[in-house]
């Protein structure tokens, strides 16, 4: 469905808070969506080491599982976080763009599920990984 | 005996207060959220003082869910670091002029934080509490509650599990 990921697009572009955080859509298709957050000095955490802090990879997260759901075709254009949990294995190494993959793995009637994981340049070892629970708008 | 005379409230004031807004201020991610905090003796409450770019959802408008589950993570950091210093806050072994200087004590990191959508954030300020419901020597467990307008109507409330840092001094090599 090319309209679905446009809208999903178009919708994530509109988000000021994605704005801010300099998040950029990669693609979003058929319910997965993948996003980038870039290294900046203002989303750091430990000011020693130049790590993100978890909140703003929180907040990528987040976007990017909404996102995965907007675009999964059985689900309508709009949703909303019920929940969210996030595992965090290791910092992101400093300087590195954080890329986010969410697969939306199921769209009940009212709830949909999705997964994240999130890696640095050494894609063997995830950043962090998320599961949600997001509602679907009827 | 004769007991030392309590300290003038004015310097364990500035002490205790030193103490959190150097932190604070040591945290380039806090600054840009804008989050800060509000204390009353050892009592913190977070305050997330609204402005546009914090929106997810332009259209209702509302608070993005992200930056909810932020401004929670930053008030269980915190409020956790706040009460593993607190001692050393009040016996004066931390020096508040170090942490200016950017030594900042390490903070926790965190395991894994679960956020629990209540409602939709307004666009208006946010408050936030954290409950320490443990904290071990390697391990914590902290319950966050965030709210707008009401105390009981929590718009998010969140758990999370912090790794803490070690308690040896930081070696100058």
């Amino acid at each position: 469905m090319v309209d679905k990921t446009a809208v999903a697009q178009q919708f994530i572009e509109a988000v000021p808070y994605a704005h801010a955080l300099g998040l950029t859509v990669d693609d979003i298709r058929g319910g997965v969506a993948i996003m980038s957050l870039p290294w900046s000095e203002h989303i750091v955490g430990d000011p020693e080491k130049g790590t993100v802090h978890g909140g703003a990879l929180s907040a990528a997260m987040d976007t990017c599982c909404g996102a995965a759901v907007m675009s999964h075709p059985a689900s309508p254009a709009l949703t909303a976080t019920i929940d969210l949990r996030i595992d965090y294995m290791r910092a992101a190494t400093t300087g590195q763009t954080i890329v986010t993959t969410a697969t939306c793995y199921h769209v009940g009637r009212n709830v949909a599920f999705v997964r994240a994981v999130a890696t640095d340049d050494d894609l063997e070892n995830p950043v962090a990984m998320a599961t949600g629970a997001f509602t679907v708008e009827r | 005996m004769a007991r030392k005379p309590p300290e003038p409230v004015q310097i364990i004031k500035e002490r205790r207060d030193g103490a959190l807004h150097a932190m604070l201020a040591g945290i380039p991610y806090v600054r840009f959220m804008g989050v800060q905090f509000d204390r009353r003796g050892d009592e913190l409450t977070a305050v997330l003082p609204f402005d546009e770019k914090l929106i997810g959802n332009p259209w209702i408008p509302a608070i993005h869910g992200g930056v909810t589950a932020s401004f929670l993570e930053i008030t269980a950091i915190i409020t956790l670091s706040w009460v593993s210093m607190w001692e050393d806050i009040e016996s004066g072994s931390i020096d508040v002029q170090q942490i200016r200087d950017g030594n900042l004590p390490r903070l926790p990191r965190t395991i894994d934080f679960t956020v629990d959508y209540l409602r939709s954030g307004l666009p208006r300020d946010a408050y936030a509490r954290a409950k320490v419901s443990r904290a071990g020597r390697r391990y914590a467990s902290v319950h966050v509650e965030g709210w707008q307008d009401n105390r009981d109507r929590l718009f998010a409330q969140a758990m999370g599990h912090f790794l803490m840092p070690s308690r040896e001094v930081k070696s100058s090599a």
